[in-house]
This record gives structure tokens, C-alpha cells and sequence, in this order.
């Protein structure tokens, strides 16, 4: 196989060796695994992946090459990747180039041939780590540790503002493969954190026409756009230092203006409402987990990526929990009592996971509707 | 929603004798839904024919009947125990069809039963093809384009909107019998007449061939809540056109990407939705076109099935358990994952870290006229599963796996004959080794797309065998010493073994293992655990890899392996498994730590809750002295996994490993003939007279001695591989120059044939100083057909006691000489007061599940007590069966499936499972036994008889028992003349060579009910062989023994009205 010498770097001094593809560099993350059987393409695209090194369980990744269609965003994310095995010839009929390349295209650094179980048995014990992923003709291995203490890690980090585009845009696409929209006019701020491309998809194929605008758009600016409904996007790093996206929330939701959160987005809405959030051991990354709906009971399969979440104790009499992990029973959806304003911690966009949660969307089209009338 | 109180009695239906798409996942199904619905409390009853089966063990149900599974037994079984509910989805498509008959008879209305797991609309949706494709198209669902036929009319109709190729497959059959592909009108013609006759309700589907579309299965469970979810994505690697019993799989999916996937499941949800799945698991099959993307649902299950057992197997989710719980009340999110040791609920998908490969396993050889190309009907006889970190690894594991001589991609191709047309061949119609061609053809330097447009194998794979085959190529020339550790370490990473490493560096697999081992390249083993590593587990469910970091953690327990029985075969199945889960359970009751190694994922040795510690590897010399080497266990067991552990004895033994049990000195002492022979003269028993030669003068040598006909086969062979009965001079020849090898490494034997002895299965449990008879077996059929394929009675149904006693001391000499610890098998042959021994298995048989069921002691629990030092228990074992009960065991042969070949018995083993039949009588017995064999006793009409000459003497006795129970003869003319001689009445009819009308005629137009049709010698038989094909097809009741007519006229004398229901419970 084609490659460099590369290797990761982790805070408690385990070293995997391996053999690099992309571009020669090196790059400082927390490193967390992803246990998804499918969907690397969105997954290295997801905005929230920003200042991660993600670890792929799934031991061959790059089989089906990079398409058009798929992407989240318009380029890669993640700081890093670190899998078992890479295809290096991808077949599949959307195909339009190899992993490796689009690594290349995008200055991005991977790693092959690791011991994925090793390392995801280790951030299981330890909890998610700060890293280095590097070819070693970037950083020598041994300067690797002092490179390391450079970076604090995620917490207390806002990430989102760095990921959060700088002008506004509109967006009017529907879903793959038949890309739909709704007829219906509503018009939706959505404000971006670091926003997946499924998730204003669903919204232009369920909820109406969509305004994406900057996180740290000041209320005025949002007002103006009249919006029917406000979208929290979700986004990489700790919810706290987003002061700005905070505050923003809590006149919104005084205004009684529907709100629907997605993980970052529904961290910062739980937050707005007088929540607190704590930083998980590992986090929440896969498109496997169950999350049951308190209310019908009903158990959903959903796709998440999160290492961050809302503390229980927090959370004041007028907010109800949703949703619950069935894997550690974690909060994973909440509903303002009084106000127009609910929000999940996983994924119901999926892109990469199940669709089970897609109808959320259209929980936000009716309560705009309600609020409408 | 917990559990249903409303039902407090459950009735299982088995799904009856391993048969070419049935083998023991539905043991493994059927034995995890009883524990469970027993462990909840309910009271289960049991139905299955099949005494081989872990399931049918008294302890799993409350109830068990070893009956018939046919719907007016199961009534007599309703009637009495009088359940609640069936759970008709455990049992395959044998188990959902006798439900759906037991519901369209109006049984379970009679007696207030409910079906639950799946409703009776909901199977007929789903199973009905016209009412599935009708179902698919309601909900907006692409199935192939295709049309249903009632009649030949229909069909060609069908056919001239579709155009060729196109699939035809009969409604209701099972795995796709009586199905194929048709390129041309004559095709076209023939499959559809099979196919109409076979299915039951005279339909066919004809679809548009999807010939080189991509394949995929999803395994979804569902409950009452309507959650649902998938337990495992599988990819054929052979594309459509191949059935997907016989196609190679791996799990998870990987062309895939996720917003193609999630296509697939979302489908899946809606197809059970729409189907009425309420709760349980299915199975769903796709077909995706490989260059545009479109889906079509070609079909789906509603019950558990080969692909769930997979999935289970490949994931760690007990997909039957979790069913048999739903199907009761429970939901997901109310059952716990056992193998996080209940952190995580049920309700979840699993997510693996490594790649599952199933290859099928045939036995073409077994079946020489059989047509060996790959189609839409299943043929394979068994599969093996293997988990690698890569799919590489993986592949080579499995190859590894299935016990054919392969280590590896060996070559296949004959170098001295037109290559290029054989690969074009064999990639273009697929056959058992089309992965060995097509490794052949990457060595010849085809290219890739050359192969992916032969095969219509996905790229990707044709990427990864490409690079193992680099890989080979790259070693060419070098020598061990050559290669540094860096590169051994990648080659064992990629799934090389040993022994291939070995012929590819011209060297020896201990050579190679010593490097191996001094540079430190160790397996490390991994644990399957749902989850890819993401909670903790202790549930010991390892697999072997390259990648360092080893998980095994082996105990200080002291504890003892088995060894398993690797694939499913023809002669070596299902009994080899309850062999080795009983060997389990009795070392985990003894306080041992039981480890199991096997590689079938279709048993119930493979469950990771059976032994303490399961090792899912290939059983070769590398991998179990791995295990060993890391275990270091006390002893290792190699008495119950059949031949294939015992191929392993001498290495281990070698290497200093303690074989538990009986020595293995005494396993070449009955294999090796010189040996053996000696063994028999020091006995002063006696032996068929016989010989082994090593070259034709030396065979016609021998043969003037030993009198024809006589037996030849070639030495140290399973189940009488390539045995045959050769009556004359000329047919020793041609076998000796046509079907099999001769030379000094390759001897051939010759037995003396004994003409109408009757055959006798003994089984001997022994602890060292104790020896007792587990049980004496008569056989029906002769001596001369194949134990395995010939009936037999417990207790024997016609012999003095005098020679039993007899025969009970000759088989104690035996055992005592050669000190056995543990069971032991021998067959013996009576004619008249003369005993022959026919040959000794210092192992257990395929017998001992049938006995131990009939006795009620478990004979492998007791020998493996014996093997750990513990005195033989106090059991009368034989001694303790029911006066009053007779056993009979009956094979179940294959030849539905190879409509090419002559139904007839011979000395090669060719039945593929067993069933069991109960009676007061041999013949109440007997008949229960052909019912459950889907043999179609009919009790009045006409009977075709045709006896080889020496027969003839047997019909005096014969014809007056078949003219009293009030049938009809007809006979060809010499036959007719004998029975006209004896004073009876009887119709003459044309052989086949006389012209028409002739016998073949009269049976295609069911005006015979009955066929008696012995022959011998090459000629006669190639000659009559239409008439038991016909009969075959025709499903008429056909015996080619005349033994067997005897039993058949014993059978005439019991009537179903006084047929006893005893449940196993009640009996001992």
C-alpha cells in the first residue's frame, strides 16, 4: 500500500504506529471513536467532527470512494482519522474519487493499519483523550508529547463560531436520492454552529424555505428576518463560551418563536433555559443507539455524536425530558412547557444512521403551524 | 409491554431431519426459544422428528414429541396437551407450513389455539408469491417483473412478457427446490413442469433474471411496539442468480454507502409493516443494480432462518431468543443484551469491528450425475462461517475452515488442459470452486474487469483477492529465512496460514510456525461483543487475529476443549454437534471449564452460551494449537466432533497435548486394515474376508480369492466416499480406471460383499474398567447400503437373542482390547449364526443421539464424565430401554434436489439427516418414520414390484403379506413370472427398453402407488434407474431393497387411528 510513516499520539502515552494517507502534517485533537457501520463520507464532513480525531470501528472505511451527494459540508472537518484499513480503490456506481484523494484535496490527515479495537478499549477505559495524528516526517514521534501540552482540550473551547459561516445564505434543496421540498412557505432562520447539509435538506423537504446565518448574528439581525421558526444547528466543542448564542436564545424563546435544537443547538437551548451541561467521559458516537420517547415509550435507533450533555439536576420545572438513552440513560430530548421550543441530542437528520426521527421535523412544521394559529 | 399472561403453554415446531436447506440453525433456533420461553415459565411443548437435535433433548421442553411433523400428527399432539399458542416461526419453512396447514384445517380454531409470531395472513403475505409481489407493489416497493402460473398455459404466457433469462421458482418449496434459470424455451419447459409438480400448491413465480445484480439480506427484529430494528446487513459475493444458501457472504455489508444502505432498511421496516410481522425476527432480500442503484425486494421471511442464525452467530445478538420473547409480550427495551451482561438493552442495532465470511459447503462428489453449476435452487449441504479483522483474513479463514485440503487460494486449475476455456467456464457458470478459478484466472493475469464482467462479482472483492494473490506471487522463489518478521507479521494479518505460507515458500507448516513463534507473531484473540469494543463484556465469544492487542484473558480454571465437527456434510452432521454440546454440559457440570473450537454457525455449539468459552476458528493444526498453547488446558476432547478432530489427533498428540479419552494408538488400530485385521485374529472374531491392494493386477489378483461382488473404496474415507458394489470383472476394472486414483500412497480396499446379511450398529461406553452397551441397532436395509443411508431399529426387530448376546460380547472383547475411555461404535453383519465384525470407531457415531434419546441417558455425558476420571454411573444404559416401545431411525436423502441422480442406496452414504419414529410395534414405529421423512406410505393400490434375481427367493414370503393387505401387483416380465409361478395374479408391464407403454409411463400417469424395485450390477441399474427417478418425482413410496419392503408390508399392519402420542418425558 501507498503511504507515510504516521502515527497517534494519545495524552496517556500510548503510541500506535501505522501508515499515513492524505497530507503529511500533523494536527492536536481530542481523539473519540465512531462505531457507525456506514456513512465515513458524512462523518469526516460533519462541522461538529472540528478539533476531533475520529477512530472508525468499522475496520475497512473508503470502500465506496467519496460522491457528490454525500457530503455535509463542503469540505472535511475532522482534524484526523484512524482506521483499520483503507480501500484505496473504491468501487460503487457515485463514485467520484478515492478516500485518500479527497483527504488530499481537503489537507487532511489519515492514518491505516491500527489496532482500532486496542485504541477504542483504551478511550473506553479512559474516557475520550487529547491526541496528535502525524506523519512522522511532520513531527518526530518524540516531540510529540511536548506538542501535546499545547492543547487543553474540548472543554470550555467554542468552536462553533470558527465553523459558523460567514455570510448568510438560503437553501432550497430537498433529500437524496429525489430531492423534494415542501410547498409550504414558512421561513426558517437557521443558525449555524456548524451545520450539516442533511439537516437543512430535511427542513427544506418538511418545514418551508431556510435563511442560514452566522452564530453570532445579533437578535436584531434575526427579528429582521422574520422567521416562523428558529433551527439551532448543531456544532463541535463545549455549548458553555457560546454566551452570544445564549443569550440570542433566550429572547427568542421570551418572543415565544418555535425553536428546534439539534445536538449542539439543543445543548444551547437547554442551556437558554437554565440548564447546565458536563462533558461526557467518551461520548456519544455511532448510529446505533437506542433512545426511547418518554411519552409512547416508542425506542428509536439513532445516530449521535456528542460529548457533551445536559446535567439532569439541572434542569428547572418548566422543561420536560423527551427522550432518554437506553444505553446509559443520558438525556436526549427536552420541551419547554410554556413556549414553542423543544430539542434532541442525537441525530434524526441522520446522514450517516436511521431515519426513525425524521418526523421531529415535522413535529417543528406543526408547532409552527400552532403558533401560527 | 411485559409479558403476556393470557397464554400459559407454548407448542414448538422443529423443523424435522436436516435437509438440503434446513440444517441445524433451527436446532439452534428452536433449542434457544424453548429455554427461553421455559425460563419465563411457560410450558413448552415440543415438536420435532429429528433426534439429533439439541432441542429435542427432554430437559429443553416440558413436553417433547419426536412425531411426525405433519399436520394430523401435531392434531393427535394438540389434542392432548392442549397449548395456548404455536410458535410456528422457529421451525423454518417446514415449521410455517405445517402451522399455516394445522390453521387451513381448521385444528387450531378446534382446539382454541393461537398462532403467535406470526399470524396466519401475515405467512400467507409473505410466502404466497402473487399475494407478496401484490403486497410489494401496494406499497410502492419494486419486486422484479414476473408473473405467476398455475399451468404450463400460464407460463409460457408469463415467459413471452419477460424474455430470457428469466428465474422460475415454485411457491411454498424449500430453499428454492425445483428452481432454476432458463436461457432457452427447452429449459424453460423442464424446470417449469418440475417446478409445478414440486410446489404444493401447483405455482410458480417466473421473474425477470437479475442476473449479475448486487445481493443483499437484512435480518430485522420487531416487536409489539413497532420498534424495530436490524441486527445485521449481509452481502453475497456472488451476485444474483445464485441462491443465497450457496452464495458466499460476508457480513457486515461493504459497497455500500450509508444513504444506500439506509434505502434498504427503511424498506425492511415498511415490508414487515406491510407484511405483518407483528413481532419476531425476518428476513429480508434485496437485489441492487450495480450501475444505476434501483432496488427490488426479491423476498422475505417471516420466522428466523439460515441468514438470522448468521447474523446471530456474526453479531452476538440471539436473534431466535429475542423473538421467542417478543412473540410473548415482551418488547425490546424490556430485554437486556446478554453479552454486555445486560448494560445495554436489546433494543439497540449491533455494530461489528471485524468482517464474517460464510462459504457453503457441497457434496457434489457424492452426487457425480448431479448438475454442479450454481443456480437459483440451493444445493450446498453445510457452511462455514469466520471472523477476521479484514476481510481478507476473514476469507482466508473460511476457505481454511471448510476441511477440503484448502489453506488458502490453492490452485485448481488442471495445467494440462485448455485453461482458458475451463476458467471461462467456470466463471461464467459458477460453480463449488468458483473462487479457486477465479484465483487461477488472477494468476494467469486476467484482469479485473474481465472477471467482474464473467462473474458480476463486486470490484472491491476482485480488489482484495487481487492483492492476496500479489501477495502469493510476491513470495515466489524465497525461502522463510528470506522474509523479515515486519512481512510475516502482514502476511498472517491478511489471513495466510501456515501450511500456505508453507507451500509457497517450499517449506513445512512447523517451519514456518517455528519463525512464527520465536519472532513472537502471535494470534491475538478478539471478542465478539455487539458493540465494536464500546462497553465492557465478559462474554467469551473469541475469534483470532493479527492485530496485537489479545483480549482472551484465559482463566486458571482447570479446563478441558472440544473439539467440534466443523461444516455440515453428508456424513458427518448435526449428530457430531449434540455430541460435542452434550461433551460441554457435562464438563461445566462437573466443574470444568468448557471450551468450545468450531466453525459452523448453524449449531448449537456455536451458541457463545453454550460452553464457558467459545473460540468461533477453523479447526486446523495451526489455529487449535494456537488456543491451546494460550489455554493450556488439561485435555482436549476429540471423540464427538466426527473425522475432524480426529484428523487432528496424531499433531496434537505429537506436540505433547493430552487427548482425553481412549488412547489414540486404538484409532489407528481400527483404521489401519493390517492393524485391524490382527486386532480381529487376537479376538478370534471374525471380518468379511478382504484386502488392500495398490495396483490393478494386484486387485484381480485378489478378487479370485475373495468371490465377487465385492466392495471397493478407496482407504481412509468418510462416509463410503466413492464405495462401490462391483459384481464382476469388468466393473472392477472400469472403477479402478475411472473412478478413483489407485497407487502405493492411494490403496484401494476390497471386501468380500456380504449377500444378505443383516447389518448392526453397536454403541459401547466404557470408563477404562466398566463396559456397558449403550444400544444395539438393526439395520433394515442389508448389509452393503451405507449405515448412514439405511433405516434402523431399536431394539432389533428380528434376531435370536442368542446372536444379540452375542454380538453385545464380541463388541465388549472389542472395547475391552482396546481399553476404551469414552464411546466406541462397531457394525457388525449377520448372516444367518455367523458375525462379522464390518469395522470399529474407537469415537462416537451418528447412532449415539438416536439411542440416547430412546434410552433417556445422555451417552456422551457419561463418556465424557468417563474421559475426566469419573467412574461410569450406575446406568443399565441399553438394558433400560421400554419393553414396550419400539424405535426406528430413518434417512433422509437429498435426491429432490439432484433430479439428475438415481434415488438408489448404495455404500456410498448420500442422506443428509435423520428422523425418528415411536411406536408399540417395529411397524407402528416404521411408519411413523417414513410420515416423518416425507415418505408417502399409501396403504391400498397397486404395487410395482421388479426383484433382481436374487431376490426372487424373498417374494414367496413376500407377495401373499402385499395381496392381504389388499394391493394390486405389476411387474416386468420376469418378476411376473415369478410372482405368477407363486399363484398370484398379476399385471405385466414393459420395461423401459421394451418400448411404450412401459413402467415409466404408468408411474408418470399414477397408476402405480407403490414401487419395489431392487437391482444390482452396473447395467441393470443404469438401466432401471428412470423408474426410480420417476417414482421420485412422482413422490410415489419407493424401496430399492427388498429388506425394506419387508419393513414397508410391517408397516401396512398398524393403522394411524391407533397410533400412540408418548412424549419423551413420559417414556423414561
Amino acid at each position: 500500500m501507498s503511504g507515510f510513516p504516521a502515527y497517534l499520539y494519545l495524552e496517556n502515552g500510548e503510541l500506535y504506529s501505522g501508515i499515513g494517507f492524505g497530507i503529511k502534517k500533523h494536527e492536536t485533537a481530542e481523539v473519540v471513536f465512531n462505531t457507525a457501520l456506514s456513512g465515513y463520507q458524512e462523518i469526516i464532513t460533519d462541522p461538529s467532527y472540528a478539533k476531533q480525531i475520529i477512530t472508525f470501528t468499522n475496520p475497512h472505511i473508503g470502500n465506496t470512494g467519496i460522491n457528490e451527494e454525500d457530503n455535509e459540508a463542503s469540505s472535511i472537518y475532522a482534524s484526523g482519522i484512524v482506521i483499520r484499513s483503507l480501500t484505496e480503490t473504491p468501487s460503487s456506481w457515485r463514485s467520484k474519487t478515492s478516500l485518500q484523494d479527497f483527504l488530499i484535496k481537503n489537507n487532511s490527515i489519515g492514518i491505516s493499519g491500527i489496532d482500532t479495537r486496542k485504541l477504542v478499549n483504551t478511550l473506553r477505559e479512559t474516557g475520550s483523550q487529547r491526541a496528535i495524528i502525524a506523519a512522522n516526517d511532520s513531527l518526530d514521534p518524540k516531540d510529540a508529547k511536548k506538542e501535546l501540552e499545547k492543547f487543553s482540550g474540548l472543554g470550555g473551547l467554542d468552536l462553533a463560531k470558527a465553523v459558523s459561516t460567514k455570510d448568510s445564505y438560503t437553501w432550497d434543496e430537498g433529500v437524496w436520492p429525489d430531492f423534494k421540498k415542501t410547498s409550504s412557505d414558512f421561513h426558517i432562520v437557521a443558525i449555524d454552529f456548524g451545520i450539516k447539509e442533511n439537516i437543512l435538506r430535511l427542513l427544506a423537504e418538511h418545514v418551508g424555505k431556510i435563511t442560514v446565518v452566522n452564530a453570532q448574528i445579533s437578535i436584531e439581525e434575526i427579528l429582521n428576518l422574520k422567521p416562523d421558526g428558529i433551527f439551532l444547528s448543531n456544532g463541535p466543542g463545549d455549548p458553555e463560551p457560546c454566551y452570544y448564542a445564549i443569550e440570542n436564545i433566550k429572547i427568542a424563546l421570551d418572543k415565544k418563536i418555535p425553536i428546534f435544537g439539534i445536538c449542539l443547538g439543543h445543548q444551547l437551548l437547554a442551556i437558554a433555559g437554565g440548564c447546565k451541561t458536563y462533558k461526557m467521559k467518551f461520548g456519544h458516537h455511532g448510529a446505533n443507539h437506542p433512545v426511547q420517547d418518554l411519552r409512547s415509550n416508542e425506542v428509536a435507533i439513532t445516530s449521535q455524536n456528542h460529548g457533551f450533555a445536559i446535567e439532569e439536576k439541572s434542569i428547572p420545572k418548566d422543561i420536560t425530558i423527551t427522550h432518554r438513552s437506553l444505553f446509559d440513560k443520558s438525556i436526549q430530548g427536552i420541551q419547554f412547557d410554556n413556549k414553542p421550543a423543544f430539542s434532541f441530542q442525537g441525530h434524526p437528520e441522520a446522514s450517516p444512521g436511521p431515519h426513525e426521527l425524521i418526523s421531529l421535523f415535522n413535529k417543528f412544521k406543526d408547532m409552527i403551524e400552532e403558533n401560527i394559529a | 409491554m411485559p409479558k403476556r399472561t393470557d397464554i400459559q403453554s407454548i407448542m414448538i415446531i422443529g423443523a424435522g431431519p436436516i435437509i438440503i436447506g434446513q440444517a441445524c440453525e433451527f436446532d439452534y433456533s428452536g433449542a434457544q426459544a424453548c429455554k427461553a420461553l421455559k425460563k419465563e415459565g411457560f410450558r413448552v411443548i415440543l415438536v420435532n422428528s429429528n433426534p439429533a437435535t439439541i432441542m429435542t433433548d427432554p430437559t429443553l421442553a416440558d413436553k417433547t414429541y419426536i412425531e411426525p411433523i405433519e399436520w394430523q400428527s401435531i392434531e393427535k399432539i394438540i389434542e392432548k396437551e392442549r397449548p395456548d399458542a404455536i410458535l410456528p416461526t422457529m421451525g423454518g419453512q417446514t415449521g410455517l407450513n405445517t402451522a399455516l396447514t394445522l390453521a387451513k384445517e381448521g385444528v387450531l380454531e378446534k382446539y382454541g389455539v393461537e398462532l403467535i409470531g406470526a399470524s396466519r395472513e401475515a405467512i400467507d403475505k409473505a410466502e404466497d408469491r402473487e399475494l407478496f409481489d401484490k403486497t410489494m407493489k401496494s406499497i410502492g416497493i419494486d419486486t422484479p417483473t414476473s408473473g405467476i402460473a398455475h399451468s404450463m398455459d400460464d407460463a409460457f404466457a408469463v415467459q413471452k412478457e419477460i424474455g430470457f433469462p428469466c428465474i422460475i421458482r415454485p411457491s411454498f418449496t424449500l430453499g428454492g427446490t425445483g428452481g432454476g434459470v432458463a436461457y432457452n424455451i427447452q429449459e424453460f419447459e423442464e424446470i417449469c413442469k418440475k417446478g409445478l409438480d414440486l410446489s404444493p400448491t401447483n405455482e410458480l413465480l417466473i421473474d425477470e433474471s437479475l442476473i449479475g445484480w448486487k445481493e443483499f439480506e437484512l435480518e430485522v427484529v420487531r416487536d409489539r411496539n413497532d420498534n424495530c430494528i436490524i441486527i445485521c446487513s449481509i452481502e453475497n459475493i456472488d451476485p444474483m442468480g445464485v441462491h443465497t444458501g450457496d452464495s458466499i457472504t460476508i457480513a457486515p455489508a461493504q459497497t455500500l454507502t450509508d444513504k444506500e444502505y439506509q434505502v434498504l432498511r427503511d424498506l425492511s421496516f415498511k415490508i414487515l409493516r406491510e407484511i405483518g410481522v407483528e413481532t419476531g425476527g425476518s428476513n429480508v432480500q434485496f437485489a441492487v443494480n450495480p450501475s444505476t442503484g434501483k432496488v427490488v425486494v426479491i423476498e422475505m421471511n417471516p420466522r428466523v432462518s439460515r441468514s438470522s442464525a448468521l447474523a446471530s452467530k456474526a453479531t452476538g445478538f440471539p436473534i431466535a431468543k429475542v423473538a421467542a420473547l417478543l412473540s410473548v409480550g415482551f418488547t425490546l427495551d424490556e430485554l437486556k443484551n446478554d453479552i454486555t451482561q445486560g448494560l445495554t438493552p436489546a433494543s439497540f442495532e449491533p455494530s461489528i469491528d471485524y468482517v464474517v465470511t460464510k462459504i457453503p459447503k457441497f457434496a457434489f462428489e457424492k452426487f457425480p450425475q448431479a448438475n454442479s453449476r450454481l443456480t437459483t435452487q440451493m444445493k450446498s449441504v453445510g457452511e462455514v462461517m469466520s471472523i477476521g479483522r479484514t476481510f481478507q483474513e476473514s476469507f482466508q479463514k473460511a476457505l481454511q475452515s471448510m476441511e477440503e485440503g484448502l489453506y488458502g487460494f490453492e490452485s485448481i486449475l488442471d495445467s494440462e488442459k485448455n485453461q482458458n476455456e475451463t476458467l471461462q467456464y467456470e466463471l461464467t457458470f459458477p460453480g463449488p470452486s468458483r473462487m479457486l478459478y477465479l484465483a487461477d484466472a488472477m494468476r494467469l493475469g486476467w484482469d479485473d474487469e474481465k472477471l467482474h464482467k464473467l462473474t458480476g462479482i463486486d470490484p472491491w472483492f476482485l480488489f482484495q483477492f487481487r492483492d492476496l494473490i500479489n501477495e502469493e506471487l510476491n513470495l515466489e522463489g524465497l525461502r522463510i529465512d528470506q522474509i523479515e518478521k515486519e512481512k510475516i507479521l502482514a502476511l498472517k494479518q491478511k489471513g495466510f496460514s501456515d501450511r500456505k505460507l508453507a507451500t509457497c515458500l517450499r517449506s513445512e507448516e512447523k517451519e514456518i510456525r517455528k519463525r512464527r513463534i520465536s519472532e513472537n507473531i502471535l494470534p491475538a484473540f478478539k471478542r465478539v461483543d455487539t458493540c465494536a469494543g464500546e462497553f465492557a463484556t465478559e462474554t467469551a465469544y473469541m475469534y483470532s487475529t493479527y492485530d496485537g492487542f489479545c483480549e482472551s484473558n484465559p482463566t486458571e480454571n482447570k479446563k478441558v476443549i472440544v473439539l467440534g465437527s466443523g461444516p455440515n456434510r453428508i456424513g458427518q452432521g448435526i449428530e457430531f454437534d449434540y455430541c460435542c454440546v452434550h461433551a460441554s454440559m457435562a464438563l461445566q457440570e462437573e466443574g470444568y471449564e468448557s471450551i468450545m473450537i468450531n466453525c459452523n454457525p448453524e449449531t448449537v455449539s456455536t451458541d457463545y452460551d453454550t460452553s464457558n468459552r467459545l473460540y468461533f476458528e477453523p479447526i486446523t493444526e495451526e489455529k487449535v494449537l494456537d488456543i491451546i498453547e494460550l489455554e493450556k488446558p488439561v485435555g482436549v476432547i476429540i471423540q464427538f466432533g466426527g473425522q475432524t478432530p480426529l484428523k487432528l489427533a496424531e499433531a496434537l498428540h505429537d506436540k505433547g497435548v493430552k487427548i482425553l479419552g481412549t488412547d489414540i494408538d486404538a484409532i489407528d488400530r481400527s483404521e489401519d486394515r493390517k492393524r485391524f485385521q490382527e486386532l480381529i485374529n487376537l479376538l478370534s472374531l471374525k471380518q468379511p474376508s478382504n484386502t488392500t491392494v495398490i495396483n490393478l493386477d494386484e486387485a484381480l489378483e485378489a478378487s479370485e480369492t475373495i468371490g465377487y461382488p465385492i466392495v471397493v473404496r478407496p482407504s481412509y474415507v468418510l462416509g463410503g466416499r466413492a464405495m462401490e458394489l462391483v459384481h464382476k470383472k469388468e466393473e472392477l476394472v472400469k472403477y479402478l480406471g475411472e473412478a478413483v486414483e489407485i497407487s502405493e500412497d492411494k490403496p484401494i480396499l476390497l471386501d468380500s460383499y456380504l449377500k444378505d446379511a443383516i447389518e448392526l450398529d453397536v454403541d459401547v461406553i466404557s470408563d477404562g474398567k466398566v463396559i456397558k452397551i449403550g444400544g444395539v441397532l438393526q439395520h433394515i436395509e442389508q448389509a452393503g447400503i451405507h449405515s448412514g443411508d439405511s433405516a434402523c431399529s431399536l431394539p432389533p426387530y428380528s434376531l435370536e437373542k442368542e446372536i444379540i448376546n452375542e454380538i453385545k460380547t464380541q463388541a465388549e472383547k472389542i472395547a475391552n482390547e482396546l481399553n476404551i475411555i469414552g464411546l466406541m461404535n462397531v457394525q457388525f453383519a449377520v448372516i444367518e449364526n455367523d458375525i462379522f465384525i464390518i469395522e470399529v470407531n474407537p469415537r462416537a457415531s451418528r447412532t449415539v443421539p438416536f439411542i440416547s434419546k430412546a434410552i433417556g441417558i445422555s451417552l456422551v455425558k457419561d463418556a465424557t464424565k468417563a474421559m475426566i476420571g469419573k467412574s461410569l454411573q450406575d446406568n443399565d444404559y441399553y438394558e433400560s430401554l421400554s419393553p414396550e416401545l419400539s424405535f426406528v431411525k430413518e434417512a433422509v436423502m437429498p435426491f429432490d434436489k439432484f433430479p439428475l441422480v438415481d434415488p438408489i442406496l448404495g455404500p456410498e452414504m448420500k442422506s443428509t439427516g435423520e428422523v425418528m419414529g415411536i411406536g408399540k410395534t417395529f411397524g407402528e414405529a416404521y411408519a411413523k418414520a417414513q410420515l416423518a421423512a416425507k415418505k408417502n406410505i399409501v396403504t391400498s393400490g397397486k404395487v410395482f414390484v421388479s426383484v433382481k434375481e436374487s431376490d426372487k427367493k424373498y417374494l414367496q414370503d413376500l407377495i401373499p403379506k402385499l395381496i392381504d393387505s389388499g394391493f394390486t401387483l405389476i411387474a416386468t416380465t420376469g418378476t411376473a413370472k415369478t410372482v405368477k409361478d407363486l399363484g398370484f395374479n398379476c399385471e405385466i408391464i414393459n420395461k423401459v427398453t421394451e418400448g411404450r407403454p412401459h413402467i415409466v409411463d404408468e408411474l408418470v400417469n399414477k397408476k402405480v402407488d407403490i414401487v419395489i424395485n431392487t437391482t444390482e450390477g452396473r447395467q441393470s441399474i443404469e438401466d432401471s434407474a428412470s423408474i426410480r427417478k420417476t417414482a421420485l418425482q412422482n413422490k410415489i413410496f419407493c424401496t430399492t431393497t427388498i429388506f425394506g419392503a419387508f419393513a414397508f408390508v410391517e408397516a401396512l399392519k398398524t393403522s394411524r387411528e391407533d397410533w400412540s402420542f408418548t412424549a419423551i418425558q413420559e417414556i423414561n
